[in-house]
């Protein structure tokens, strides 16, 4: 043993053979922490507020009498029970956080102080908008950039995500097809596609009909000439798509999309790889929608809020949903209400996601045009060498360069005894989180990996030396490593099928955990 | 650029790796024609100082809440957010991370989500909750989508008390779900109105309890009459705070409750992002669109949470969904769960009570107010008033003056024969000089 002079230890004695476990359950500074309905009070508060004669007498049977059944915490008791919790994350800050198709890159702080200046965060949607004109300002900038990087004539800000900005498109695709008297039935989709993508054609009333991909991860021009026809109101595309390949094809599928008398519809959830690069009015596109918290770096919050705004070609502009900026002598105006325009209507309250807009302008303030480009190009070249490093090791489906990410199959697995999720879980005990997995549908047990362009390139390089650590332990035949992980994580391995089985979805006095009685 | 890692040589030794000659390689797929010469017609780079300096800007040409009275309301209130909701927020572990599809390392998010939808469920008085919707307004039209699955009948009636906004979006997916929706006429006190409306071909009535003008009603005899027709009751709440003074629309026979829970946590922000509720009854679960957090156990038997019934979502069953929902409000329900821990029970009582109170105050000034009518008769912190003029013009004049005097109707509803009404909120943050202020303008603008 290495002594102090003091005779104080300094370095640890050489592990046992046994692992130790705590008496407690926990472990290290990772504390177990209960719901707040187990440890909260019926009485307790972490807000002083006066408790005023309450005079509800005007509200007669109106007034609530049973018990809500909400715990308080003290304030701290509140921040340890949520910081405690937050130790159970992983988050981008932590860590590369390559999941493919989702854009997990660095979130600045000075877009999230900027959205919190009183000017925009303490402004209500109704106030008079004489007064709320640098809000309106804002939108228009931020409009103004999003149509200058797509080289599209118009923009809908308002959806509150992607799925809500596929909804807006084809929203605005089927106004369009009505207007002329020709209400379509159909709408194509490829095979790799997002699964938003038939879910919203679905939900707009189309059938949906999947479009194949040729041998080199691409659409098949020649199965989407055989099911093009008159009643194909869209074909909606994801370009790059989803296996991380740009579709070499697109001018021509977009021309024979528009000789079919259909729309083209892009989804923008890897608009990164061609941002600044690519404008999509060039390619022939017809409405895109853009996730502002993938491209333009807002927070992704643990699953939310994001923002989808929707650029439009000349064709669809005029059925956009309300509200739209224009402006007017005496200033900017939003314009809230369709009216007699041809526009199809509201698709929620207010005016969309003004948070974001703040933040997704900040950072484009920040990169620049060029900036910008530089993200698409740092994007591209940080997933082409994950894909050079693994190459020799995972097996690709797809030759050649890819875009923003790489994908791999399961094919290298084979014989090992090792599924593409205990890969991935596997991870998690290395210390990172795993790529995206089993998708896209198209590629076998699909590992989908984006690393997005603010990854330095020794997190590159860490994160491939435990990839390719732990593919030679699959194949050294190390089954147990992988079947039972993550090990290490704050929980095991957890059943999804049990909670599918018999879901739990709130909690109930009556659940385990010696709780306080509620009603 | 601060915000790329990535150094020149790095660029040249990665790019060996690849045995690519140039980054532009890379891009080979691109049609030349596509390809941009140089950068878009758009400024360059900057700093840090610059974009704070230009954004700064623009905040200050906004008249902000706090710098004089403010009564706007209409389905977005100002309240106070306790400093430590927004640290928790920002905390890295929950802002940066994604869609906890990874259980094992996303406890934190799955947690706090299981606590929302229980806290969602105990206050709207509903058996269970989802993990949120993007906002009030779609996950009341995203209800009318559920209980047109559940019923598979063609018809939705809206109560004249549901706030404009949000019958717009309701009427725009129905429109292309084939429901015909019956909107009946804006009325002060209009719930019950959609009784005789309903058929044999309703799905659903939609009713609001605070409504869009502040009344609060009873909807019992509402869900009795759409029980006893087959069909469901679907109840929108703007206030979330209303939930700590007035019964429940679970006590109240609701089969869908849809609301807008900015109130609790989240700041006004122009109208987004903000966080919808949506709880139903057990029965219905595998109909209801968006995300839903469950508890399980680990592989040693320790409990935890997961995303559960996904077999409901985009992702797995594509366009056999119940709903295109990807996203939710993830952040904005966090702030939600922190705000209303902070609060429980006893702090959302009295801030309910507050809230009633101060808008009483309101009332009372208003109503002594020669030529103005207070209409509301049971409201919890929100009344709609008849001026003796078109209300836009007066709230104009009062915001010259630097009062937020509310939201005139016609705002909301331009064609609705209702130009002379406004409608106007008070919270716990409303003081009586704030009222004393209105009070004065308005008689000078009203005289």
């Amino acid at each position: 043993m290495t002594l102090q002079s003091i005779g104080r230890p300094t370095r640890a004695e050489p592990a046992g053979a046994t692992e130790t476990k705590s008496l407690t359950g926990g472990r290290g500074l990772l504390q177990d922490e209960a719901l707040i309905f187990e440890l909260g009070g019926w009485e307790k508060t972490g807000v002083d507020l006066p408790d005023s004669d309450l005079d509800a007498g005007d509200l007669g049977d109106l007034v609530r009498e049973r018990p809500i059944g909400l715990p308080g915490l003290s304030e701290p008791e509140t921040l340890r029970h949520y910081v405690r919790l937050s130790q159970r994350n992983h988050a981008i800050d932590l860590a590369i956080y390559p999941l493919g198709s989702c854009t997990m890159k660095h979130n600045p702080r000075l877009n999230e102080k900027m959205a919190r200046l009183g000017g925009f965060a303490d402004i209500h949607p109704l106030q008079p908008q004489s007064t709320v004109q640098g809000a309106i300002a804002l939108m228009d900038q931020l409009a103004h950039w999003l149509k200058t990087l797509t080289g599209m004539p118009a923009v809908a800000l308002t959806p509150k995500a992607g799925a809500q900005g596929e909804l807006c498109g084809l929203l605005a695709i089927r106004a369009a097809h009505v207007a002329r008297g020709d209400a379509r039935q159909r709408v194509l989709v490829p095979t790799s596609a997002h699964g938003t993508n038939p879910a919203t054609a679905a939900f707009v009333g189309y059938a949906v009909e999947e479009i194949g991909q040729t041998a080199c991860g691409r659409v098949d021009l020649a199965d989407l000439g055989a099911k093009l026809g008159p009643d194909v109101a869209a074909v909606m595309l994801t370009n790059p798509n989803t296996c991380g390949l740009f579709e070499r094809d697109i001018i021509e599928i977009a021309r024979m999309t528009h000789a079919a008398g259909a729309y083209l519809y892009a989804d923008g959830a890897n608009f990164n790889a061609i941002v600044g690069k690519v404008r999509p009015a060039d390619l022939g596109v017809d409405a895109m929608h853009i996730n502002l918290h993938k491209t333009f770096s807002t927070p992704h919050g643990g699953g939310g809020p994001g923002a989808g705004p929707v650029v439009l070609g000349a064709a669809l502009a005029a059925f956009a949903p309300a509200p739209w900026v224009t402006h007017r002598p005496e200033g900017f105006a939003l314009v809230e209400h369709g009216g007699d325009t041809q526009s199809f209507g509201r698709l929620s309250a207010f005016h969309g996601q003004m948070g974001m807009y703040v933040r997704a302008l900040a950072y484009m303030m920040s990169h620049g045009a060029d900036g910008l480009a530089q993200v698409a190009e740092d994007a591209v070249l940080n997933a082409n060498y994950v894909k050079a490093r693994l190459a020799g090791v995972l097996s690709a489906p797809f030759a050649g360069y890819c875009m923003h990410e790489a994908v791999f199959d399961d094919r290298w697995l084979d014989g090992t005894g090792v599924a593409t999720l205990d890969f991935a879980k596997a991870l998690i005990d290395e210390g990172f989180h795993p790529m995206t997995m089993y998708f896209p549908l198209v590629v076998h047990g699909a590992m989908l990996i984006e690393p997005t362009e603010t990854e330095p390139k020794a997190e590159l390089d860490r994160f491939c030396d435990a990839v390719l650590a732990l593919a030679a332990a699959a194949k050294a035949g190390e089954v147990d490593r992988f079947k039972g992980a993550p090990h290490l994580a704050p929980l095991r391995r957890l059943d999804e099928t049990l909670a599918a089985r018999k879901p739990r979805l709130r909690w109930t006095p009556d659940q385990d955990g010696g709780a306080v009685a509620a009603a | 650029m601060r915000y790329l890692p990535l150094t020149d040589d790095d660029r040249r030794a990665m790019l060996a790796v690849v045995g690519a000659p140039s980054v532009d390689a890379l891009f080979e797929d691109v049609p030349p024609a596509a390809r941009l010469a140089g950068p878009v017609d758009l400024p360059s780079h900057q700093g840090e100082l610059e974009v704070e300096r230009a954004l700064a800007a623009l905040a200050a040409k906004n008249v902000s809440g706090a710098q004089g009275p403010f009564f706007c309301g209409a389905g977005a209130y100002r309240h106070h957010v306790p400093a430590s909701v927004d640290h928790i927020i920002q905390r890295s572990e929950f802002l940066t991370s994604y869609t906890p599809y990874q259980p094992e390392i996303a406890q934190g998010t799955l947690q706090a989500l299981f606590e929302f939808q229980s806290q969602v469920a105990a206050l709207t008085g509903m058996e269970v909750a989802n993990a949120s919707m993007y906002d009030g307004s779609t996950a009341a039209a995203e209800a009318v989508m559920m209980a047109h699955r559940i019923t598979r009948r063609p018809k939705a009636i809206l109560s004249g008390g549901v706030h404009p906004h949000y019958a717009d979006a309701i009427a725009t997916l129905a429109r292309v779900a084939g429901v015909d929706v019956v909107h009946q006429a804006p009325g002060v006190d209009a719930e019950a109105d959609v009784i005789p409306a309903i058929d044999a071909e309703t799905a659903c009535v939609v009713v609001q309890t605070p409504n869009v003008f502040g009344t609060a009603s009873e909807l019992s005899r509402i869900a009795e009459a759409a029980h006893a027709a087959g069909a469901l009751m679907i109840a929108v709440t703007t206030e979330a705070v209303s939930f700590g003074l007035l019964k429940p629309p679970g006590e109240m026979g609701a089969d869908i409750v849809a609301a807008e829970g900015q109130s609790i946590g989240n700041a006004l922000s122009f109208g987004g992002p903000y966080v919808g509720l949506f709880a139903t009854r057990e029965k219905y679960v595998r109909q209801a669109p968006g995300r839903l957090c469950g508890e399980t156990l680990d592989a040693e038997g320790r409990r935890g949470f997961v995303l559960t019934l996904s077999t409901r979502e985009q992702h797995i069953r594509r366009e056999k969904a119940t709903s295109n929902i990807c996203t939710n409000a993830g952040l904005c329900a966090l702030a939600f769960t922190i705000h209303m821990t902070l609060l429980g029970e006893t702090g959302l009582r009295r801030l309910a009570a507050i809230n009633h109170a101060q808008a009483r105050k309101l009332a009372i000034a208003l109503a002594a107010i020669p030529r103005v009518e207070v209409l509301t008769p049971r409201f919890f912190n929100e009344i709609a008033v008849r001026l003796p003029k078109p209300a836009a013009s007066v709230v104009e004049t009062l915001a010259r003056q630097g009062v937020l005097a509310g939201v005139p109707f016609s705002r909301l509803s331009p064609d609705a024969g209702m130009d002379d009404v406004l409608l106007l909120a008070a919270t716990e943050l409303t003081t009586e000089s704030d009222i004393d202020a209105l009070a004065k303008a308005l008689i000078g603008a009203c005289a």
